[in-house]
């Protein structure tokens, strides 16, 4: 089997499996109960928070746990513009969002808020200038994503970082579920606000995630209940799923100079032969992009099609995103990025891991090769 | 901007004749330890100044490293420049421009401790405006409340220049004081109380008492993590002492009447806190003590506690509000800390109607029924003494988890 489909999700490490099985038997206590055996579960969470802030460079009460990217995201976005309302009701996000930015924006203008969707350039970058320009006296939170989760391209978080420290009052928030491990990202530096993280997305496990709310900002919680994460997200903590995630991602870290050397070695190569085919566009910008995602379309072959003649073959890819690839509509990136839609429904993408190798590329190319000349016979 | 050295001014201390050097080394001491992690910095101390000297650490980094130290009045990150007009010139317009946004406005503070320095303070002052006006467009000066301060100090060896102020910590460097012991409870005051000390230059001792199981191991981890914190904000370890307090609750419960047995109970735990100081060779006892807050904490009630010792006690909180102790605890990150709901040494055992306005003569007669002193030391001598340091050393047990 060659799994290239990590940007849907992630094999979880042995290591962290090992953890998530050791604390679930041993130390299932609730971390809120007051005897000893509560104690260690609420030992083993505080020290989870502590290796996450170190890794992230951030403060230990700066790093809430919460079930995943799409919580991390609602909670954010949410919790910022519920919070700070009377600031202003005026949003501003990209269009080319996942959608658990999107959607929660789309909420929000229901309930009154107004968005602000900054178009992006045709390699689906936006830019810090076009943002500024979007930013009104009433503007009070501002979300872009790190890696956009479709094509891969970069955003200029840093440029846009740089230029909210003109702006103290809006609150910043970066989606880095896909950007987490594969480049770099400095939460303090670049005065990010808030950030979402995923534990499924670098080997860690579904159900587990972190949203850093940094120290002084405050937002409003999505769940009442039993007060866990100060307050913040009520709900017995997954103690065993924050630590696992703790692991992961200092497995992640450990290994991410040679693995994001590897991946990059990787794309390269895909790119190289996969342009060589004239069937074959590139989406993927060249530059700016992250090093683990490949995006190309199939003129004229619906990428479900081909999807399941890769599968016959034990390669796993996707249609656009996991999310959208069911809604059977033309991806979003490509749609805002003005692909034709012909184009756009006929994208495919490849997404890597560090343990990914170029005997597996080298194969997978060949299998695209040989699939697209087979269907070439049966469409034409 | 590429900063190669961070400026550090001692405030303070620049004011303590003969010891200064002393001072200097301690406050050296507190920047080496806050600056493990970067091994290519290099601390170069003068009598009045101190230089961090990067080599390539990330400048930013390294300042908020250097913000909680106590002596450091304030630090700028700061370039050297060559003592030549032409260099000067370059190296001030660069660092201008890389603060520089359309519309602010700027002034030039030269100081010249160098005298042999071709230029006067004025000169540098004209000659440097003047070149900066020239190639910035739209620059302004304003003298009085400017965007950008360009500070350029002309030393014997170098030109320094700096933009930013960052204001430090203040207070006297970590262990320039003497060591006196802290009375440390759990609750939010007294870690303020020991914050407030260190920052005078003491160094402390942690004293906890402890009555299990009436209170639990959660309420122990409780003050060994705000140790750590404290230890954290003294950048070294901090000793904490633990003393088994039950047998000696069980006996003033006996012995005293209910209404005074809070009383006895503070006499009890300050006569054993003086003991361990006079152990430890300490020189006084701080305590988190708050004028009028609870009923342990009256004169009336101050006056019959303090009877037992004729040690210094320093209640660095005595005249502050609450809600500035809140807030001071929130900054120095043990108000969450505190706020953990196990049950301590001072809120278990509270009679339901504790005098607030004891008699010193009354306790003293309770008291005089039994002899407490082989309690006390029994208590002294099953002290568990640990070493807290910051950081996460103390975490190995489930490091194969993680």
């Amino acid at each position: 089997m060659i799994y290239f489909d990590n940007s849907a999700t992630t094999k979880p490490y042995k290591e962290v499996l090992d953890s998530f099985l050791k604390v679930s038997s041993d130390y299932f206590a609730n971390p809120s109960s007051l005897h000893r055996f509560g104690g260690q579960a609420e030992k083993l969470l505080s020290q989870a928070r502590e290796q996450v802030a170190q890794l992230l460079q951030v403060k230990t009460n700066e790093i809430y746990f919460t079930s995943g990217g799409t919580e991390s995201n609602n909670l954010a976005v949410k919790g910022a513009a519920l919070r700070n309302r009377n600031k202003g009701k005026h949003l501003i996000t990209s269009s080319v969002e996942h959608p658990s930015v999107r959607l929660a924006m789309e909420q929000l203008e229901q309930v009154g808020f107004d968005i602000t969707y900054v178009p992006v350039d045709r390699n689906g970058r936006v830019s810090a200038t076009d943002i500024e320009a979007a930013i009104r006296k009433d503007t009070s939170f501002i979300s872009i994503m790190l890696v956009n989760n479709e094509v891969g391209t970069i955003q200029p978080i840093k440029e846009i970082g740089e230029m909210l420290k003109r702006y103290p009052t809006i609150l910043f928030h970066v989606d880095a579920v896909q950007g987490i491990g594969k480049v770099p990202l400095t939460l303090h530096e670049d005065r990010i606000d808030l950030c979402s993280i995923s534990g499924h997305k670098f080997h860690g496990l579904k159900g587990t995630g972190v949203l850093y709310v940094r120290d002084g900002v405050r937002i409003t919680p999505l769940f009442s209940g039993g007060s866990q994460e100060r307050a913040l997200r009520s709900g017995t903590e997954n103690v065993a799923g924050a630590v696992a995630l703790a692991k992961a991602l200092r497995m992640t870290f450990d290994r991410s100079t040679a693995g994001i050397e590897n991946m990059r070695n990787i794309q390269n190569m895909l790119r190289q032969e996969l342009s060589k085919n004239e069937r074959i566009q590139i989406n993927t910008p060249s530059e700016n992009s992250a090093p683990h995602i490949l995006n190309f379309s199939l003129n004229g072959i619906k990428s479900e099609v081909f999807i399941h003649a890769l599968e016959e073959k034990e390669i796993f890819v996707s249609t656009t995103s996991a999310c959208s690839s069911k809604k059977k509509t033309a991806s979003t990136t490509l749609t805002a990025m003005g692909v034709p839609k012909a184009t756009a429904e006929s994208a495919v993408r490849i997404s890597l891991s560090y343990d990914n190798t170029t005997e597996e590329a080298l194969k997978v190319i060949e299998a695209i090769e040989n699939s697209l000349k087979q269907l070439e016979r049966v469409m034409k | 901007m590429n900063y190669d050295r961070i400026l550090i001014r001692y405030g303070e201390i620049s004011t303590k004749g003969r010891n200064r050097n002393k001072f200097i080394d301690k406050l050296r001491k507190s920047v080496r330890i806050a600056l493990t992690n970067f091994p290519n910095i290099k601390i170069e101390a003068s009598r009045d100044r101190m230089y961090v000297v990067l080599n390539g650490e990330n400048s930013q980094a390294v300042i908020e490293k250097l913000k909680p130290i106590f002596g450091i009045q304030s630090f700028s990150p700061a370039i050297k420049v060559a003592k030549e007009i032409e260099t000067l010139k370059i190296k001030s317009l660069e660092l201008v421009k890389s603060q520089y946004s359309e519309g602010n406005t700027f002034k030039v503070t030269a100081k010249r401790s160098d005298k042999t320095f071709e230029l006067t303070t004025d000169e540098i002052n004209h000659l440097i405006g003047g070149h900066l006006l020239q190639n910035i467009p739209g620059l302004k000066v304003n003298v009085k409340n400017p965007d950008i301060n360009l500070r350029i100090e002309v030393r014997k060896e170098a030109i320094y220049l700096s933009s930013e102020t960052i204001p430090g910590a203040g207070g006297l460097p970590a262990g320039s004081g003497g060591k006196a012991m802290l009375m440390l409870s759990g609750g939010i005051d007294s870690p303020v109380a020991g914050y407030l000390s260190m920052r005078r230059g003491l160094d402390i001792e942690a004293v906890h008492f402890f009555s299990p199981p009436f209170t639990s191991e959660r309420a122990k981890e409780k003050v060994m993590d705000l140790s750590k914190r404290l230890a954290e904000i003294a950048g070294g370890s901090i000793t904490l002492h633990i003393v088994p307090f039950t047998k000696v609750q069980q006996v003033i419960r006996e012995q005293v009447p209910e209404n005074y047995t809070m009383t006895s109970t503070r006499r009890m735990m300050l006569r054993i806190t003086d003991e361990i100081r006079r152990k430890q060779e300490g020189l006084a006892i701080i305590t988190g003590e708050n004028l009028g807050q609870v009923a342990s904490q009256t004169l009336e009630s101050m006056y019959a506690i303090n009877e037992v010792t004729n040690t210094p006690i320093l209640r660095p909180l005595i005249s502050m509000d609450k809600n500035d102790i809140i807030k001071m605890a929130d900054m120095i990150n043990t108000l969450e800390i505190s706020n953990r709901p196990y049950e301590d040494c001072c809120t278990i055992f509270v009679p339901a109607s504790p005098k607030t306005k004891p008699k010193r003569e009354k306790v003293i007669q309770y008291e005089s029924y039994f002899n407490f002193e082989p309690l006390i030391q029994e208590a002294v001598e099953k002290v568990e003494t640990i070493t807290i340091k910051p950081g996460r050393e103390q975490r190995r047990e489930f490091e194969e988890l993680f």
